[in-house]
């Protein structure tokens, strides 16, 4: 072999390794992977407080949407929390393969009447979504809700795995999860809940409501529940909490799956206080709200009153 | 019309087919709107496995098992009854497995076997065409003693299953994975471009939700080898596996259709053997064999001369320099005997094993309004259809649930998706009968009538987070979908590790609300092993599996 053959040779070889061994050290790394996490913008859509009107309303009237409209009224008209130009994001509770009439959903009435009425006081873009528990695409239609909604121009967005942002609740309990991102990237937020037993948190209200927002494992909150949704009710506090109490799930719940299941009491409560709008609609459910373990402790937390009457109560029948 | 037009229409034919298939496949999936009332039937909009109800092979051995031709099978006539006269058009201009090896086999190779006169040897009748006939008959002495096993091989079945379980799912992850690398690259344009495709694409070739399915590796790797063994052999599937091609070849016995050859003009240039699919000798000189013909036509459109013509009433008498055609399957009668044998044995062997009856499975749970197993073995042909169109990813092929006899039938895995108590899909688009169209009031039943049920919860007292652990949950009753609910709770105190007693609920199941739907264990929050799982006793089908004297949903053979 000649020497400058065994020269260039060696010098590949030598090269190759090199290589091969600044790659491997570039690329090392001791630490443990970084745990990213997106800070939510916030979770906060409450309007200012305003003495001259009730906190919370409740109407009766067998015209489902009259008695959203006049409970609406009694604590300042859709004007008050809607400017125009803004974007709302309603939240009803759309979580079973269920009828309106079985009353695991929001009534559908009220959601398009409550879309109709943020446009008509200028909402640039109305969303309706919910985290479901069964098949989306089922549950919006058989809730009668997609129709409803898509009839009064909502656009409603059934969830999909990009639209998921992982955000810091920052709660005593709930830190980082996956919340759809309509629920945060918006200017208002309407709480639709619809009243229903639960074996655990003894009804699913408003606040409870809030598991809807949240991907991930959510039936890990189960198990310290109270805590679990005062810390979601602490980080979203809604604009509006709208409470469907026209069909009222009394036993099975949160599903239900029977009309006999069902109470008619054709009742709408609004309330800029989620508190004592889920103190008030318990009753519907026979509860004392001071029995209910996440009402009292949202209380406790200072998010709200759980003594409807003194917060500012008015009921129209 | 000249020839290169008539062959051109086979390909047109052919595309046409195959698409029609792709998409009906594509539209075997939970797309649907849907009128919200009380009553609410979701029913498809199409007729998805209408394509599988073409297939004579399926009609015919489906027969043979359990004596009836179910439904939209009659539909085979339509292949089966041409064929006699014409013989073997479908594999050559409908069949979308042949289609699809016609064109894997015809991508132009490398290798020396596979070009001019290696092709032209390669392309001659060979022994091994006759395997096909063996299996098909290995095949149909099984289905006529209770075992249908055709699905396993038969090609519309197979694609189905291998394009519905393996291809469309492999292509949602690739494509879901190619979006996130190429935005893993954060130059906005890009992404933006990216996205748009995918918002384009995925609609038309992807599932709502990405599925994932047991067995997939099984399922995809038989599907690969059979499209792989076109580049050693053209095709290879169509010449020497398929029981479908078989079965056409043998009904093409007296047809009246086939290939007149005139030894006076040809040149001897071989041309026709270049592009010849089934491998039946089109040349002058040799003995064509019409069962192995697929009417591809490319030798007579190849033939420079016009010494090869396809007409009625051909004249397939020896001449000069060519012999004479022949119309019979080669097959030696020995081998027939024998392999109708096998298949006959094959049942008795399948079945004294311990999985059939003895011993099946507890996770052997079936999808709503499957008949009873012995009834279900002798129709399902594990086309996959029901696995597609489940909008909870719930049906899974089985790998040995069911023992090797049931492989690629259908499961449900709770784990994985829940069977969603207002769904009926699965038992709409079986082309079989295997699993029974239920309304909706059938499934899910109500105060007068019996619900359907696919097996039985139980609590795993070891697992279950108030049980074992004093710790609140009750997420499994919450998803109970029964009213009254089949999961009950009572409040006990327990004592945890601080010796402090707290309340608990403790879930306890009612078997005669049960339905088996599985919701619970789907939602268990002990993901891996669920603290609360379904299996298959209960079922509505069998009378035998079940736990209670009295059940509300089973008729006894007493009543």
């Amino acid at each position: 072999m000649e020497r400058r053959d065994f020269l260039k040779k060696t010098a590949t070889a030598a090269g190759l390794a090199a290589v091969t061994g600044v790659v491997g050290f570039s690329f090392h790394n001791r630490d443990t992977a970084a745990y990213k996490t997106l800070m939510a913008k916030t979770g906060t859509f409450e309007i200012a407080s305003d003495l001259s009107y009730p906190t919370l309303a409740l109407a009766r009237d067998e015209n489902h949407t009259a008695a959203l409209r006049a409970s609406l009224d009694a604590i300042g008209g859709i004007e008050r929390f809607i400017k125009p130009g803004e974007r709302v994001t309603v939240k009803p509770n759309v979580g079973w393969d269920r009828t309106p009439q079985q009353a695991a959903n929001t009534n559908p009435e009220l959601v398009s009447e409550m879309v109709g009425l943020c446009f008509a006081a200028g909402a640039a873009e109305v969303i309706v979504s919910d985290i479901t528990c069964n098949d989306a695409r089922r549950t919006f239609i058989r809730s009668g809700i997609k129709e409803a909604a898509e009839k009064a121009g909502a656009k409603v967005i059934l969830p999909a795995e990009d639209d998921y942002v992982e955000t810091d609740l920052g709660g005593d309990l709930l830190t980082v999860w996956p919340v759809l991102k309509y629920f945060i990237d918006t200017d208002k937020f309407i709480n639709m809940p619809i009243v229903k037993q639960h074996s655990l948190s003894s009804c699913t209200i408003g606040m409870k409501n809030l598991y809807g927002i949240l991907g991930g494992r959510r039936n890990q909150l189960h198990q310290k529940i109270d805590q679990s949704i005062v810390d979601l009710a602490a980080f979203v506090r809604p604009t509006l909490t709208v409470v469907d109490a026209t069909h009222v799930l009394m036993r099975n719940g949160p599903q239900g799956g029977s009309t006999s299941d069902v109470n008619i009491e054709n009742s709408v409560i609004c309330s800029t206080d989620q508190v004592a709008a889920d103190a008030r609609a318990c009753k519907f459910l026979g509860l004392i709200p001071e029995n209910v373990g996440h009402i009292v402790l949202a209380e406790q937390s200072g998010l709200g009153n759980i003594d409807y009457n003194a917060a500012g109560y008015k009921e129209i029948v | 019309m000249s020839i290169k037009t008539v062959r051109n229409l086979r390909r047109i034919s052919q595309v046409l087919f195959f698409v029609i298939f792709f998409w009906l496949i594509l539209k075997t999936n939970f797309e649907v709107t849907f009128s919200p009332g009380a009553g609410g039937e979701i029913i498809l909009p199409y007729p998805v496995s209408i394509a599988l109800e073409f297939d004579p092979l399926t009609a015919l051995a489906t027969l043979l098992a359990n004596g009836t031709i179910y439904k939209g099978l009659l539909w085979s006539l339509v292949i089966l009854i041409p064929t006699i006269f014409l013989g073997r058009f479908f594999c050559g201009w409908i069949c979308p497995l042949g289609t699809l090896n016609h064109w894997i086999s015809e991508i132009r190779s490398e290798r020396l076997k596979r070009k001019g006169r290696g092709k032209i040897e390669s392309n001659r009748y060979k022994k091994y065409h006759r395997i096909k006939y063996y299996i098909l008959f290995v095949f149909l002495a099984a289905s006529a003693v209770g075992s249908l096993q055709i699905g396993l091989l038969d090609p519309l079945a197979l694609l189905a299953r291998s394009i519905g379980t393996v291809v469309l799912p492999v292509a949602h992850t690739s494509a879901d994975g190619l979006l996130g690398w190429v935005k893993s690259f954060g130059i906005g344009p890009l992404s933006g471009g990216a996205q748009l495709l995918y918002d384009i694409f995925s609609p038309l070739f992807l599932t709502f939700r990405q599925a994932h399915f047991h067995t997939i590796l099984t399922i995809g790797i038989v599907f690969l080898a059979v499209v792989v063994l076109n580049r050693v052999f053209t095709r290879f599937w169509c010449r020497g596996i398929c029981p479908l091609g078989a079965l056409l070849g043998l009904f093409s016995r007296y047809a009246i259709f086939g290939l007149e050859k005139n030894a006076e003009s040809c040149n001897g240039c071989k041309k026709c053997m270049l592009h010849c699919q089934g491998g039946d000798n089109p040349d002058v000189g040799s003995k064509w064999h019409q069962p192995e013909c697929v009417l591809c036509l490319n030798c007579q459109a190849s033939c420079p001369t016009g010494s090869l013509k396809f007409k009625f009433f051909p004249n397939l008498e020896k001449k000069k320099d060519n012999p004479a055609a022949t119309q019979k399957v080669d097959v030696s009668r020995r081998k027939v005997i024998a392999s109708t044998v096998g298949g006959l044995a094959m049942v008795p062997l399948f079945r004294s094993g311990d999985a059939f009856e003895k011993n099946p499975n507890p996770k052997l749970v079936r999808p709503p309004g499957a008949v009873a197993e012995n009834d279900f073995l002798q129709r399902c042909i594990r086309c996959g259809q029901c696995m597609r169109v489940c909008p909870n990813n719930a049906l899974h092929p089985t790998f040995m649930e069911s023992g090797l006899e049931g492989i690629w039938t259908p499961i449900l895995i709770a784990k994985i998706g829940y069977c969603e108590p207002s769904c009926t899909l699965c038992g709409q688009v079986c082309p079989t009968g295997a699993i029974v169209e239920l309304t909706q009031l059938q499934k899910m039943g109500d105060d007068n009538n019996r619900p359907n049920r696919i097996g039985t919860a139980f609590i795993d007292r070891g697992r279950c987070l108030p049980w074992a652990m004093a710790t609140p949950c009750i997420v499994c009753e919450e998803w109970c979908p029964v009213s009254p609910k089949a999961i009950y709770l009572k409040e006990e105190t327990v004592v945890n590790n601080k010796g402090e007693e707290i309340k608990v609920k403790l879930p306890h199941i009612d078997p005669d609300l049960c339905t088996g739907c599985g919701a619970c264990e789907y939602a268990c929050p002990v993901s891996d092993k669920a603290a609360v799982y379904i299996t298959s006793v209960g079922e509505s089908r069998s009378l035998d599996n079940q736990i209670l004297l009295q059940r509300k949903g089973i008729e006894r053979r007493t009543q």
